[in-house]
């Protein structure tokens, strides 16, 4: 089972618009995603599942799928944040991990089939929240927390 | 006081650049920086140096670097992301600039496994993307990441690598791009020993308007024979040697390769010359800084622009104290 999810990173656009369709349902209900609650941890353990299985997922708290190519930067062994370090090898093979491709390689391409979130991968995101990690993503999102990472990194 | 940079100035002076790496140095004795340096300064506008290189223990990258800026040369700092976290590389940025540094390339740095320490934790908390912006943030607004006021604002002259020869190829010129947005002013890019590829990479970065926001100078590098090429790709993260080059080493008896790799890196500085939009090169020559002096001359870089202060000699700079 979980290998078939696995594999669904190879449909970026339907994950595109699974998650787009997933924020649109999970917005009316703003007021009651707050950090600290049961619905923290109802999300946490959603998260966990769904996410873990897909992309494996590491809890980082600050998801940014849609802007890397559905494929998720905290499985490259430096956490790169904004693209492919300049160690990939010629057979796009990680450099630290040889065996195992490229996280970066693989989103990039994944990037190229998604008319809808594709160009968020040109934007420079903002550095990890370290405290976040273990948390909901999506409580980070709609509490504000996602936004404040993001003014603080504005000049 | 802030130091300014003078390979930004020889840079847009329109000069076409030459920067050289200082080899790693494995030593309590600041003479062995000094007398490298000395070699390097006379055929080049700035020295790097390494930070951790290859992912071992050296003589620290700010510790050579402001050894150098004190003798009166110009050092661009390599600051790398993989041995600190945030509040460390913050704290050596602005200690880069109080003590003389002007320059700093951002990088993100090899893994662990590259080295002779394995068994050593990662950092990584910051990417080079990350360092570049927190570098810019610190100069432009005067404030650290965290808001916190600095009393008097950092001013260097910021860098960052790029590698054109590894893939995804079609995501390089973005990649540079970001780096751009993230603060890069200046780019050296690792060992060029595909020309071909270069060109394709600079023809899409002229179409962006890249070479005209950022100043361009290319990584070379003499290799000093066949087994120090093979050595070389097989171990250092990002290096590409094509077949070519290989059949080149070959072709000539091992007591002549030094003196053909001294050749293949003189024609690929003559190569990258002509590509518009190529604004300098970084010479690499582990091992062998005697010949950066020949390799620059044969390849008609000589003289380079006068320097704005004369470096100390080696006996004024044993009396500088830090």
């Amino acid at each position: 089972m979980s290998h078939i999810l696995h594999r669904l990173q190879d449909r970026p656009h339907f994950l595109e618009l699974a998650y787009r369709g997933s924020r649109r349902l999970l917005s009316p209900f703003k007021p009651w995603l707050k950090p600290g609650g049961w619905m923290e941890r109802l999300l946490i353990g959603g998260e966990e599942l769904s996410k873990g299985a897909i992309f494996g997922c590491r809890m980082c708290g600050q998801c940014v799928l849609h802007s890397t190519g559905m494929t998720c930067p905290m499985t490259c062994p430096k956490e790169m944040r904004n693209g492919p370090c300049g160690g990939v090898r010629l057979d796009g093979h990680c450099e630290v991990i040889p065996e195992m491709l490229c996280v970066w390689t693989q989103a990039w391409e994944r990037s190229k089939r998604m008319p809808t979130y594709g160009g968020e991968f040109l934007r420079v995101l903002p550095t990890l929240d370290r405290r976040l990690s273990g948390s909901s993503a999506w409580i980070n999102d709609f509490s504000g927390e996602i936004e404040n990472i993001e003014t603080s990194w504005r000049e | 006081m802030s130091p300014s940079s003078r390979l930004e100035s020889v840079l847009r002076s329109g000069d076409f650049a030459v920067t050289a790496e200082l080899n790693p140095r494995d030593s309590a004795d600041p003479q062995v920086v000094y007398q490298q340096a000395r070699i390097l300064a006379e055929f080049s506008d700035a020295i790097n140096t390494g930070d951790g290189s290859g992912a071992n223990s050296h003589l620290s990258s700010l510790g050579m670097a402001a050894l150098l800026a004190r003798a009166g040369h110009e050092p661009v700092m390599q600051l790398g992301c993989r041995d600190r976290n945030r509040i460390a590389l913050q704290g050596e940025l602005l200690a880069a600039a109080a003590l003389g540094v002007g320059n700093v390339l951002c990088l993100t740095g090899d893994g662990v496994q590259a080295g002779d320490q394995p068994d050593a934790k990662s950092v990584f908390d910051l990417d080079s993307m990350g360092l570049l912006r927190t570098a810019r943030i610190m100069r432009g607004q005067g404030r650290f990441l965290s808001g916190r006021k600095i009393e008097i604002a950092p001013r260097w002259f910021l860098g960052a690598a790029s590698n054109p020869f590894v893939p995804p190829y079609d995501f390089r010129p973005l990649r540079l791009q970001k780096k751009i947005e993230a603060g890069a002013e200046f780019i050296q890019t690792q060992y060029c020993f595909d020309v071909p590829r270069l060109r394709q990479f600079m023809a899409r970065v002229r179409d962006m308007g890249l070479d005209e926001r950022v100043f361009i100078l290319v990584g070379v590098g003499p290799l000093r024979s066949l087994k120090s090429a093979l050595w070389m790709r097989e171990h250092v993260p990002g290096v590409v040697i094509p077949e070519s080059i290989e059949k080149r080493l070959r072709g000539v008896p091992s007591d002549k390769q030094q003196e053909q790799g001294l050749q293949i890196c003189v024609e690929i500085i003559q190569q990258v010359r002509e590509i518009p939009g190529i604004k300098g090169v970084h010479v690499m020559a582990y091992r062998q800084e005697e010949w950066v002096g020949e390799i620059v001359e044969r390849a008609g870089l000589l003289p380079r622009p006068k320097l704005a202060r004369e470096p100390l000699v080696e006996e004024e700079a044993k009396h500088v104290s830090l």
